[in-house]
């Protein structure tokens, strides 16, 4: 399972690099093409990671959700579940940026190799921000009655994060 | 709905630790943490870059052209409400093909055009149709093969395995997306 996944991003470089050539693609210049936007798209994204990462350190730093999680700690005890990934579970459907700076949190205090971090690399990478990217699209082509978009949405995330602790438990 | 988020964070941390009396460690966090966040894109920006970069002649090729072309009988299957020639098949299959290479950037102006042609479709302009339920749920329930920004992370704080994660994201996401479709079927048929 892990040769499979180690080849795959590697495998994948070498088929756009041959498919280009053989197609007469400007690899290199189409190459520099891309990194220019993907430039420009870092640079957008700058403002908001830096005002998360800053939202996010005075809440997690204030303690507040050892105190809260102490709290339901009986309850979540006896569910098997560790503490730590509950806010980013919780924050997750609204934005990318803010579980991102939860996970780095969670690689830098438990290490990326632990149970919690492998949980967290899984939920972060079969989950998205749902509601950010209803708002985006819907809004885009103006539709206000968007039905059950956003509890079907939701509900496949929270399976999506159930799915996630019991196959780390399986697979790990 | 972030600005409330993003207020509800501050104000929170802020309040409570006053309460708590650690003052100085408050002051610490908050000047600190704007490089914090600098630290953190600076290490994100190649990896950004370079994704853009190859998928840029993935383009070029038509080897993304290829890749959408592959799920186009399961787009039938699940969009039966769009009509078989539809413009909006194209940019949904490149919209998903982005997300599973973990090119959310890249994917963003395809599922945005995708909206368009289904909007274009669409008879109650102000009313989600069928297909763009079906659409958002496919999108959101995140349908990730390589969740390249994960890999990224995990490689800064020297994991042993930065991949091995794929296998397991790729079954969870799995069941996501047939759990959301499901549901997102008995809903739009209990309509009717």
């Amino acid at each position: 399972m892990s040769t499979f996944s180690k080849l795959m991003i590697p495998c994948f470089v070498l088929i756009v690099i041959i498919y280009g050539l053989k197609k007469n693609v400007m690899i290199y210049d189409a190459f520099l093409e891309g990194a220019k936007e993907g430039l420009i798209t870092a640079f957008n994204i700058f403002p908001s990671i830096i005002a998360m990462v800053f939202a996010i350190n005075i809440f997690l730093n204030s303690h507040i959700l050892d105190y809260v999680f102490k709290f339901l700690q009986p309850l979540l005890t006896s569910l098997n579940l560790p503490l730590q990934i509950l806010p980013m579970a919780f924050v997750r459907p609204i934005s990318g940026t803010a579980s991102l700076a939860i996970m780095n949190d969670i690689f830098n205090n438990f290490g990326p190799d632990s149970f919690i971090g492998r949980l967290a690399s899984t939920i972060q990478g079969c989950t998205d921000t749902t509601i950010y990217v209803l708002a985006l699209y819907f809004g885009r082509v103006k539709i206000t009655n968007t039905r059950h978009a956003l509890t079907t949405g939701l509900f496949a995330d929270l399976i999506g994060i159930i799915a996630s602790f019991i196959i780390v438990s399986l697979v790990f | 709905m972030i600005n409330k988020i993003w207020a509800f964070f501050i104000g929170i941390g802020i309040v409570f630790t006053i309460l708590m009396g650690e003052v100085n460690e408050l002051n610490n966090t908050i000047l600190n943490s704007a490089s914090g966040g600098v630290k953190m894109i600076m290490d994100l920006i190649p990896v950004i870059v370079l994704w853009t970069g190859l998928m840029k002649i993935a383009e070029k090729s038509g080897l993304l052209n290829i890749i959408s072309n592959f799920f186009r009988p399961l787009l039938k299957f699940l969009f039966p409400s769009l009509k078989k020639d539809s413009k909006a098949l194209g940019y949904i299959s490149s919209n998903i093909a982005a997300n599973a290479l973990g090119l959310g950037s890249a994917a963003t102006p395809f599922g945005l055009k995708a909206m368009e042609e289904m909007q274009k479709e669409n008879e109650k302009k102000d009313t989600a149709t069928d297909a763009m339920i079906t659409f958002l749920v496919l999108n959101t329930s995140g349908v990730t093969l390589i969740p390249t920004t994960v890999i990224a992370l995990r490689m800064m704080y020297k994991s042993h395995n930065p991949e091995e994660i794929i296998a397991t994201a790729i079954i969870a996401t799995l069941c996501s997306s047939i759990a959301g479709l499901t549901l997102d079927y008995f809903r739009r048929r209990k309509r009717k």
